[in-house]
Formats: structure tokens, C-alpha cells, sequence
């Protein structure tokens, strides 16, 4: 089971994230991530799906998503082709023994430190999702509090452009 | 000028085309209600007795006619009550427009009276819908519904209207035309000639149809393609009318309680056809198993359906109709003895088959009963031209196997979702959008789910038979206790009394017993002549079995054609 990246841009409307994922829901098909946001025109959004499936999975889901009314394009991103990023904010325990430590890995994982307490320190980290992967691993044994992904965002490389309907 | 929000919604009907409507008031559509008295000269509603018979004549009205059915309901349980009938129409692809009141702007999202959040309950079971808030986009939102519901794979499209939309004021204009389609799909000239290479190499095609070739208009061009290509026909129970019953290359309905012949034809079929069809389980049998060694070409004007429940090895998104007759024009006018011989013997093979169940099963029902085969002959060699429609279950599938139907449109019925109660409700949409006659078959089960619907009936005299196969059980689940569950007949035996014929009599109607085949001769032209429902209760044994039956996930290789 390969994991696919799919973009999907849809008119701005009311209803439109629930006629998505519930079309996931609906038909039995397992999101990973999914992230919506504001794109380049104001009448259109951006979700990103990324989910586990073989071939057949995926192209059903790019059938019935091209089916939904709300629905303008849909691409499977070529992971090769294209830039995947995801933002983590991670909250851990701010002990003296084990400070340095956690500087160190901020600096080595490129990441800053948001917040900072005399009990906790909130740092940020954004990257694909095997490096915020292996960030969250390596603080786990200095006590994690409390995190949150942002799931995956994703824009090809180059010049080409999930083209929007304008 | 400003006109109201209620106003612009049936004027916006009137102006696509829409002459019924079928509803029943409330609440939040009252200053719809409203409107609609206002023209009550140019568009007819059918009051009904529940929402839910509303929804079903508006799928009646769609499938008699190829026109959207339009259904009026009103917020919360007016809107619930038309879940079951969306959903029928959503399975079938019947084109629908149901239009919805809900509580003012304001309102909504405090559990006020009466609201639900019907645009979440059926954005599963809809091709879209919409909650119109700003009345400066109503008239164009429900525009956008007919053409949704219209276009491609039809189906049922919602659009609900808060109140103080209703209410508030706005100019109008009203359009010339109804809307147009949105463009249809057609296949390119590569893809037919791959087609028609594979029909023209193919030793023993089959064409498997279904209700696309009656949504798209494409009768005609799929016959003319099996004859060019000598192919059998059979079809799922959303294509029987498409093609004559009695046309010599119409093998019937396949599947779960198809005819044995197009069963096993498509089992030994070296290409299938597949046109206007999903493939479903009910079609299909174990998909794992389906057409193993066999290539198929599957068209259909869904993207979606391609490749969903069988890999097809050539794929083609389009119109049939289109399609059909290209690739009619493509191909060698071909000849098949050896298939065509095998053909006759599957012919022969049922035949005998059929003969062997009907003589036991005549053997062993009780004396004071009808076989059901016979009813079906009785009424239909008196029903000329009628529209046949059937509730859900046994009575069903020996309609769906029995009835010779001629013309396409003739023959309504719910496949995809198969709903009880579905039966009363479309004949009266059916009767009421042709004018015609419709002879309703139905089990005492499922009658017990739409006959408050009689009162609709009396209420517009509708001239509709309705022939109730009266057993006693509800058929089909026992036909599967017997079967598969060891005859632990759980919940299935009525134990009622109803009287039928009293109670079509209570309800203003009329109706008998029929308790042989001579009175249900009488009865059957008594009813054809009167205009309005009428109630025939034919007494039929518990233990008829609907045969031939491909177990549920089998395949032809275990069809079981007799029970002894």
C-alpha cells in the first residue's frame, strides 16, 4: 500500500469540506491527513488528502471526487515533482537536566523554540512528514506535553499549477 | 417588480417544464403553499398522505416520463420523510428536484421546531443539494438543481429553503427556457475502434444492459448493435423495458433472480457488453468470480462506475446511445452458429428447468391458492399498454421475470435500493405525469407500507390496479430462511387479518377477492375499466419460491432452479 498525495481545489462554499471527507467516509476510504486553506482566488479552496491504497483505490476516490459538484480539479501530486510540507507545534518538559538536549536537537532539526516557560517549552517545526516524524521521536523521552500537526500542504514543482477555474 | 421568495420558486418550476408537483404542507413551506394555490391553474399539486408517497410519485413521474419529478416537503419530519424516497431515486438515477422549507436564517442551528439539518441527511444519498440563504440566488440555485438533475447520470438533487427566504422580497425575471444539460461525454473514434475489435474477434459476446440505456434514450441503437454483432441480450432489473421481452435475442433479466439463460449465457460468454450498468451484486453474483475468463467492454456515461465493482479490460466513459451506434457502423456483421446453437440450448435448458419448478411447486401448494405466474399472465394479457410497477420482493421478481413488456418507461420498479412501500406512490406519479393506466403488482408486506397512499389514489382517481400476491409472510426473507436459515421462519409470518378488499372499500376505493384465476379474470377487466384504484387480493402460497435464485455471492455454477 503506497501512500498517494492528492490536491483538490473546490469552489468556496458552505458544505464543501463535509461533501469530501464524507465522500471518504461514505464509501469506506481512510484519510491520512487532510488539510483545507485559502488559494491564489477568492471563490476557491485548496484540500489536501493524503491516504494509504493501492492503485484501484486511488483512482476510485479520483472518480468520485471528480463527480462531486464542488469539485474543480483533482490531481495525485508526483511525490517526486513536488514540495510536501507540514507544521508541528510540540510542547515539552522544561527540565535543567535535559535543556541542552533539547536545544541541540531544535538546532540540528532546524526548528524554533515558540514559547518558553519554566515548565514547558513550545517548539515549531515545519518539513515533510518523516522529519517531523523523527523531530517527535527523538523528544518523546524528555516528556511530551502536548503536540499538533497541521497535516501535509503540497504545491508542485516548477511552473506548472493546479489550475483553477476562473 | 419585487416578488416573494415563495413566488420565485414556482414560477422557477413552471419555467423548467415542471406541470405536478407532488407534497404536503407545513410549517415552513405554508407561504409555498401559498404561491402554489395561487397558480394552481398552471401547475397541478397532488397532496399525498405521507412525504414519503410524494417522494415516490415524484420518482414515478421521472421514471414514466424521463421528465424531474419535483416533491414538496416541509422542515424536520416533512424533510426526513423523504429520505427513503431520495435515496430510491438516488440508486436508480431517477431525476429529481425536492424542495424543502426550513426554519428562518435566524433559527437555524438552535434545534428550533421542526428543523433538521436535511442537507446533511442527504448529501450521501444526493447528487448535490443546496440550503439557499440569500434570496438573490434562488432562482438560479434551483435552476442549477434541474440541471444537476438532469444531466449525465441523472438523480435526485435537494434544495432547501429556509422560511424568510420564502418571505423576503426580490426582483425576478423569469428565464425563456428551461436549463440545458450540462454537456454529455462521448466516447473517442480510439477507443470505439478498440471496441470494435474486440466484438469483431469475439466468439460468444453478450450484451449485459441496464437503465442507462433508458435514461439515455439509446433502445433502438443497442438492438441494432447485438444484431450486427449476433450477440444475446440480457439485462439487470433497471434495464427490463428497454428492450421488447419478446425480442429473439432478449435472453431476460440476469442475476440473483434472472433468467437461467442470461445467467449462464454471460457465464460462457468469451466478451461481455456491458452498457448503461454498475455491475451490481445483485447483477453479478461473487464479483471475485464474475467473467473470470472472459474480456469486457463496459460504457457508461458515469466515470465513476468504471472499473468500481468489475475491472472492465476496456473502459469507455459516454454516452450510450452515441457509443451504441458508432460502434454498430464499426463493426463485421458477424455470425456465431456454434454460439448461437449453444444459445438455444440455454433456452431450452431453462424452459425445462421453469416447467420442472412450476410442477412441483404446484404440486405442493395449497388448493385455494394462485400461482403467481399465472396471476401475472391473467392480468397482463388484459392490461394492454398499462404501466407496470411493482413494490419490493418476491411479487417483484416474478413481475420482473414474467411480465412481456414492450416500451421502455413501462416498467418501474426499485432496484437499487430496494424499498418496500416504493409501489403506490410511483404509480400515482406515474398515472398522474402520463394519464395512463398503471397495474401496480405488490405483497401484502409491502402493500402494508404504502396503502395509506389509497387515499391519494381515491382522492385523484387514479386509475391504477393494484394486484396484491397475498401470502401471508413476507416472501422474499423466508424464501431465505428456508434456504440458508434451516426454516427458523423468525418474524417473518404476518399473522394478520387485513381484509383488502374492505379496506380499499374503507379508503373510498374498490376492490375483491380474487380465489381463482376465472374471478381474477372478472375482477382484472372490471378494474380495467374503472377509473380509479382498484384492489384485487389474490391468495398465493407461502412457500412459492422465486426461482431461479443465484445464491447471495455465487455464482451460475450453483443456481438452484427447483426446492423440493
Amino acid at each position: 500500500m503506497d501512500q498517494y498525495v492528492i490536491g483538490v481545489i473546490v469552489s468556496n462554499v458552505s458544505g464543501v469540506l463535509s461533501r469530501v471527507s464524507g465522500m471518504f467516509t461514505r464509501r469506506g476510504f481512510n484519510i491520512d491527513c487532510l488539510t483545507v486553506g485559502e488559494t491564489e482566488s477568492s471563490g476557491f479552496s485548496r484540500i489536501t488528502v493524503a491516504f494509504h491504497g493501492d492503485d484501484d483505490i486511488k483512482e476510485r476516490i479520483l472518480r468520485q471526487l471528480q463527480k462531486l459538484h464542488d469539485v474543480r480539479e483533482v490531481e495525485v501530486m508526483d511525490k517526486n515533482e513536488t514540495v510536501i510540507r507540514e507544521l508541528l507545534l510540540i510542547k515539552v518538559r522544561n527540565k535543567a537536566d535535559v535543556r541542552q538536549d533539547i536545544m541541540t536537537a531544535v538546532e540540528i532539526f532546524r526548528s524554533k523554540i515558540v514559547d518558553y516557560s519554566p515548565a514547558a517549552l513550545t517548539c515549531e517545526l515545519t518539513g515533510e512528514t518523516s522529519k517531523i516524524d523523527a523531530f517527535i521521536e527523538l523528544l518523546k523521552p524528555y516528556g511530551i506535553m502536548e503536540m499538533c500537526r497541521t497535516g501535509i500542504v503540497a504545491i508542485e514543482r516548477g511552473e506548472n499549477c493546479l489550475k483553477t477555474v476562473k | 417588480m419585487k416578488i416573494s421568495g415563495a413566488k420565485i420558486v414556482v414560477e422557477t418550476l413552471i419555467e423548467q417544464g415542471c406541470d405536478t408537483v407532488f407534497g404536503y404542507p407545513g410549517g415552513q413551506v405554508i407561504h409555498l403553499f401559498d404561491e402554489l394555490y395561487n397558480a394552481r391553474d398552471r401547475i397541478k399539486h397532488i397532496l399525498t398522505a405521507h412525504e414519503q408517497g410524494a417522494a415516490h410519485a415524484a420518482d414515478g413521474y421521472a421514471r414514466a416520463t424521463g421528465k424531474v419529478g419535483v416533491v414538496i416537503a416541509t422542515s424536520g419530519p416533512g424533510a426526513t420523510n423523504l429520505v427513503t424516497g431520495i435515496a430510491t431515486a438516488y440508486l436508480d438515477s431517477i431525476p429529481m428536484v425536492a424542495v424543502t422549507g426550513n426554519v428562518s436564517c435566524d433559527l437555524i442551528g438552535r434545534d428550533s421546531f421542526q428543523e433538521v439539518d436535511i442537507v446533511g441527511i442527504t448529501m450521501p444519498i444526493t447528487k448535490h443539494n443546496f440550503i439557499v440563504k440569500n434570496i438573490d440566488e434562488l432562482a438560479d440555485t434551483l435552476r442549477t438543481a434541474f440541471k444537476i438533475a438532469k444531466s449525465g447520470r441523472p438523480g435526485p438533487v435537494l434544495v432547501d429553503i429556509p422560511k424568510d427566504v420564502q418571505t423576503a422580497l426580490c426582483e425576478h425575471e423569469s428565464n425563456a427556457q428551461p436549463v440545458i444539460p450540462y454537456p454529455l461525454n462521448f466516447a473517442s473514434e480510439e477507443m470505439l475502434r478498440r471496441a470494435a475489435d474486440m466484438i469483431n474477434s469475439a466468439e460468444r459476446p453478450y450484451i449485459y444492459f441496464g437503465g442507462g440505456v433508458i435514461s439515455g434514450k439509446a433502445s433502438a441503437q443497442v438492438i441494432a448493435l447485438a444484431e450486427k454483432a449476433d450477440a444475446p441480450m440480457g439485462c439487470s432489473l433497471m434495464g427490463l423495458s428497454a428492450v421488447p421481452s419478446d425480442h429473439p435475442r432478449f435472453l431476460g433479466m440476469q442475476g440473483m433472480h434472472g433468467h437461467f439463460a442470461s445467467s449462464a449465457a454471460e457465464a460462457e460468454a468469451d466478451l461481455i457488453i456491458a452498457l448503461g450498468v454498475r455491475f451490481s451484486d445483485r447483477a453479478t453474483g461473487n464479483n471475485k468470480r464474475f467473467a473470470k475468463n472472459c474480456s469486457i467492454i463496459h460504457i457508461d456515461i458515469d466515470g465513476a462506475e468504471l472499473h468500481k465493482n468489475i475491472p472492465a479490460t476496456l473502459a469507455i466513459r459516454s454516452d450510450i446511445k452515441d457509443s451504441a451506434e458508432r460502434l454498430a457502423a464499426m463493426i463485421e456483421e458477424k455470425k456465431h452458429p456454434e454460439w448461437e446453437k449453444r444459445i438455444a440450448e440455454l433456452r431450452t435448458e431453462e424452459q425445462k428447468r421453469t416447467e420442472s419448478a412450476l410442477k412441483k411447486a404446484a404440486a405442493r401448494k395449497s388448493e385455494v391458492c394462485l400461482s403467481p405466474y399465472d396471476i401475472i399472465d391473467t392480468v397482463s394479457a388484459l392490461a394492454g399498454d398499462s404501466i407496470v410497477v411493482t413494490d419490493v420482493g418476491q411479487h417483484q421478481m416474478w413481475t420482473a421475470q414474467r411480465y412481456p413488456l414492450r416500451k421502455p418507461r413501462t416498467f418501474l420498479s426499485s432496484g437499487g435500493l430496494g424499498t418496500m412501500g416504493y409501489g403506490l406512490g410511483a404509480a400515482i406519479g406515474a398515472s398522474a405525469a402520463t394519464g395512463k393506466r398503471t397495474v401496480l403488482f405488490t405483497g401484502d408486506g409491502s402493500f402494508g407500507m404504502d396503502l395509506n397512499e389509497l387515499a391519494t389514489a381515491v382522492s385523484q382517481s387514479t386509475p391504477v390496479l393494484i394486484v396484491i400476491m397475498n401470502n401471508g409472510v413476507l416472501g422474499m426473507v423466508r424464501q431465505w430462511q428456508t434456504l440458508f436459515f434451516d426454516r427458523r421462519y423468525s418474524h417473518t409470518t404476518l399473522e394478520r387479518s387485513t381484509d383488502f378488499a374492505k379496506l380499499a372499500e374503507a379508503f373510498g376505493a374498490r376492490g375483491g377477492h380474487a380465489e381463482s384465476i376465472e374471478e381474477l379474470e372478472k375482477l382484472a377487466e372490471e378494474a380495467l375499466s374503472y377509473n380509479g384504484p382498484f384492489v384485487i387480493d389474490c391468495p398465493v402460497d407461502r412457500d412459492e419460491f422465486v426461482l431461479p435464485m443465484l445464491p447471495p455471492d455465487g455464482s451460475v455454477g450453483n443456481i438452484i432452479t427447483e426446492v423440493e
